[in-house]
């Protein structure tokens, strides 16, 4: 079970590190917010592994708190910041 | 390993499959509405795999709580797709689209000028 566990976060670290990529380069705004959406769900899943690996379930409520943070921000950037010279 | 075990870890190994999948995708695509596709994917399919995984192997306690997540991740991913595609497309990103109806509807409406925007 460790073996999945540990591939699992393997792949999910490889999915966090091409997100990064993105987020660097992304040209616009809009790309970066995208990119940080993804982010998010890559550390929900980040959570959801840990919880499992050290076999603890209360950590599984931090997955509720970054869900939350991520889709606030990303609607507060939206309808605040994202000012795209026409 | 039990049957338990192999479902969560078919569960757990294809979610974050996905996720490298959507990160992909996320650089090769063109534009901000197509690499929308891809990110919006994960969002609820990733966690609803992640997840299940995580409710197979925990106590109900936790499927309850990857339930209460999968659930508002449902909720709210469409309306994040729905208005990063709106900024974006309002903002002209992206190669201009082929037939564009809501360009004539955004014009005619006069919902270009941002004077209500107090920023």
């Amino acid at each position: 079970m460790t073996a999945v566990l540990t591939i699992t976060a393997a792949l999910l670290f490889v999915a966090a590190a091409l997100t990064l990529i993105r987020l660097l380069r992304g040209p616009t705004t809009h790309d970066r917010l995208v990119a940080l959406d993804l982010l998010v769900v890559v550390l929900l899943g980040g959570i959801i592994v840990e919880a499992v690996a050290r076999d603890a379930g209360a950590h599984l409520i931090l997955l509720v708190v970054l869900a939350l943070l991520g889709f606030l921000s990303t609607v507060s950037v939206l309808r605040f910041g994202v000012e795209e010279p026409r | 390993m039990s049957a338990v075990e192999i479902a969560a870890s078919v569960l757990l190994l294809s979610g974050s499959l996905l996720a490298v999948l959507a990160a992909v995708g996320l650089l090769r695509l063109p534009d901000v509405a197509s690499r929308l596709q891809a990110a919006t994917k994960l969002q609820v399919l990733g966690l609803v795999l992640l997840g299940g995984g995580a409710a197979l192997l925990g106590t109900a306690a936790d499927a309850l709580k990857v339930l209460l997540v999968v659930l508002f991740q449902a909720a709210t991913a469409p309306v994040l797709a729905q208005l990063v595609g709106r900024a974006a497309h309002r903002a002209r990103i992206g190669d201009a689209l082929v037939r564009d109806d809501l360009q004539a509807a955004v014009e005619g409406s006069g919902l270009e000028d941002r004077s209500d925007r107090d920023g």
